[in-house]
């Protein structure tokens, strides 16, 4: 029983608590390293491969690793289980910061990092530089892939390249009448799909409506979605406030959409093209579509844990899900661009690459990729300060209100 | 050496002996060495999980990194100050959480009174069972469950149809049924176990002196019921309070304490904000407590 002498002393030692804090240093010392000046703390390099763990612990995005388990014939994970004798432990992740919150308990061995996530992993040491002699398809994966901003520093890869593509958006045909060719669709505050509308919910949905803005409101000057100063941010964050009259739901958890979507809950919103996908396969009348002013996108990289248990069987893995024959079916699953050249000719669909413009680097100049903003502008203004991604985070929770 | 041996032989029963007249003796000290190892978990485990909370709470994480940063700021507190949507945050949880406890309450008393005072004492084992059984299933089915009977054209819609009406679709009022809902049981059982040690012959009593039966309800069950029924409703209360995960699913696009907990967490890996929103539950319910303890609810437990 609780008396109330204790409950005075237990105030009491709460106000001594808050006093001494109150007392102490209360200034900001959160400091973010700026990617030119990127300090990369020292993690051993892999040099030579083992027989295997006998199993692999994944981080992935849903679609990457498929087992046969949502449909019998999508499953790359079984042969590789069955060549390699790894088995495959896949924990399915619905947002990046997710992913670097999984990877940094150091149970997992490797993560199919998206842009906005693989620098902040790198940065903190939680994943290690990969030998990429030890990865034999690497050799075939497309140039305009590899050593990139965002899977390598200075030079040295940090992962294996997995696919490219864009965010899309996706409608109910029967419930939608026009079919929609802009954004504009998701951020119109007369639009006649008030209460069905759906949005990602990550503070990364913020570049969607900067990306929206760069078009609608050019006097902005927006060169870049990841790179936005207060005034941009500010502009982006408000067209998203009024979007909140309109939306449904936020999604996060896939399966989540595929059911507000079959349902009719959800009408019409942002979406990836696995999503579309399944919704089809459970005969939801569903359309997807990229708008005119491109989108935002992700380029998807594997990386391997620098405390990983199992590097061996990670490293297998990398190798495997960038063959021609893996990296076709899950860029088809997925509905993605192939990091692997020769992947194109592997595809059920002989089309599917020129479809995904898989070779086409003037198209992917159009998807801006997923990049966690910085304070360091990233598009190269020297004049401001951009907004860094504790901003956004921040931000995100306001507007969702 | 025989002599030693016989020595450290007599000794050892003495030794034993003694110790237990000694705990004999002292109650006091029966009792502490009895509850240390409880105790320990206690202040370690539970009321340590408590404190860490509360000095992570005075630290930032590096905004690029996500690595915490142990160093003392009030800047969390702060932000929490200044940022009204936290305010406004922490209202909605409250205001989910008391309607949920009203519902449960005024659903649940009826219930438990029934139960407890006019089922047949044969049949109150059943009952018991039959209150309980939704507790055995999943949390995650249940929402589940709910979130397909409330979505366009599900079971919720179809059943009102015919009256003109439709379901309150995903958002607050759909997750303060589902809440009710699940969290029901914990308000009937405290309720009946009050109400079943309440004498028979009071209310015969009560009867006796010509009051009506609203009247013996009203002046006899309620006040001294109303101990058990203060119970039922810490439980409702605070699972109510802390509750993310029913909200995300039929909640729409609201948001409450607990998500923004969820997302400071898994999302934008912010340990020490995370902290600082999660002290306001824990404020939240130490008065709350503070306050039943006044009606002696706390005995009902």
């Amino acid at each position: 029983m609780w008396s109330t002498r204790t409950a005075i002393a237990a105030a009491a030692t709460l106000a001594i608590g808050l006093t001494a804090a109150a007392c102490g240093d209360s200034g900001d010392k959160a400091t973010g390293a700026g990617q030119g000046g990127l300090t990369v703390p020292k993690v051993p390099m892999r040099q030579s491969l083992g027989q295997g763990e006998g199993q692999v612990n994944l981080v992935a995005w849903a679609g990457y690793a498929e087992d046969g388990s949502n449909d019998p014939k999508v499953d790359w994970v079984t042969p590789f289980e069955k060549q390699t004798g790894c088995k495959v432990n896949t924990k399915v992740a619905g947002t990046s910061d997710e992913m670097v919150t999984l990877m940094r308990t150091g149970e997992y061995d490797a993560v199919s990092a998206s842009g906005d996530a693989s620098l902040r992993l790198i940065a903190s040491g939680t994943v290690a530089p990969v030998n990429t002699k030890l990865v034999p398809n690497y050799a075939d994966v497309f140039a305009g892939l590899k050593t990139k901003p965002w899977n390598s520093v200075n030079g040295v890869p940090y992962g294996i390249p997995h696919g490219r593509g864009a965010n899309l958006l996706m409608w109910r045909t029967d419930k939608v009448k026009a079919a929609p060719d802009s954004w504009g669709a998701v951020f119109d505050g007369n639009s006649p799909y008030k209460g069905k509308v759906t949005a990602y919910d990550s503070p990364i949905y913020i570049a969607d409506a900067a990306l929206y803005l760069m078009s609608a409101r050019p006097e902005l000057g927006i060169k870049n979605p990841y790179a936005l100063d207060q005034k941009q941010f500010d502009a982006a964050v408000g067209l998203l406030k009024t979007q909140r009259g309109l939306v449904g739901e936020y999604w996060s958890d896939y399966t989540k959409e595929v059911q507000a979507f079959k349902s009719g809950d959800s009408v019409l919103g942002t979406t990836w093209q696995v999503i579309a996908n399944l919704a089809q396969s459970e005969k939801a009348p569903v359309e997807v579509a990229l708008p005119k002013e491109g989108a935002t996108g992700w380029s998807d990289t594997w990386m391997v844990g620098a405390k990983a248990k199992h590097p061996d069987c990670a490293y297998k893995w990398m190798d495997w899900i960038v063959s021609p024959k893996a990296n076709a079916q899950v860029a088809e699953w997925f509905g993605e661009a192939p990091a692997n050249a020769k992947a194109c000719a592997e595809t059920s669909d002989k089309k599917f690459c020129d479809t995904f413009h898989a070779t086409d680097e003037t198209y992917f100049s159009k998807v801006h990729f997923w990049t966690t903003p910085i304070a360091q502008c990233l598009d190269g203004r020297k004049d401001v300060k951009c907004v860094d991604y504790s901003k956004w985070t921040q931000a995100w929770t306001t507007i969702k209100g | 050496m025989d002599d030693d041996q016989g020595l450290t032989a007599g000794r050892r029963p003495a030794l034993r002996r003694r110790a237990a007249a000694l705990l004999h003796r002292r109650p006091r000290l029966r009792l502490s060495l009895l509850l240390s190892a409880p105790l320990a978990w206690l202040v370690a485990g539970y009321l340590g999980a408590l404190a860490a909370i509360f000095v992570t709470a005075f630290w930032t994480t590096d905004v690029f990194t996500g690595e915490v940063v142990r160093q003392f700021t009030l800047a969390n507190f702060q932000t929490l100050v200044d940022e009204p949507v936290y305010r406004t945050v922490a209202l909605r949880s409250l205001g989910v959480a008391a309607a949920v406890t009203v519902i449960d309450a005024v659903v649940g008393v009826p219930m438990a009174l029934y139960m407890a005072k006019v089922a047949k004492p044969r049949h109150r084992p059943y009952l018991v069972i039959a209150i309980l059984a939704p507790l055995w299933a999943a949390y995650l089915v249940k929402a589940y469950a709910w979130r397909v009977m409330l979505a366009e054209g599900g079971l919720v819609n179809e059943a009102l149809k015919p009256f003109g009406l439709s379901g309150p679709g995903y958002g607050l009022t759909a997750t303060v049924i589902v809440l009710a809902y699940l969290w029901l049981p914990y308000m009937i059982l405290p309720v009946y176990t009050g109400l079943e040690r309440l004498p028979d012959s009071l209310l015969d009593a009560s009867g006796d002196l010509g009051a009506r039966p609203l009247r013996t309800l009203r002046s006899v069950v309620l006040p001294l019921a109303f101990p058990a029924l203060v119970a039922g409703s810490i439980f409702t209360f605070s699972l109510s309070l802390g509750d993310y995960i029913t909200v995300k699913i039929v909640g729409g696009r609201r948001q409450l304490l607990g998500n923004v907990v969820y997302d400071n967490i898994g999302a934008a890996n912010n340990l020490p904000f995370a902290a600082a929103v999660a002290t306001i539950p824990v404020v939240v319910m130490l008065g709350y407590l503070a306050a039943a303890r006044r009606t002696g609810a706390l005995r009902e437990l």
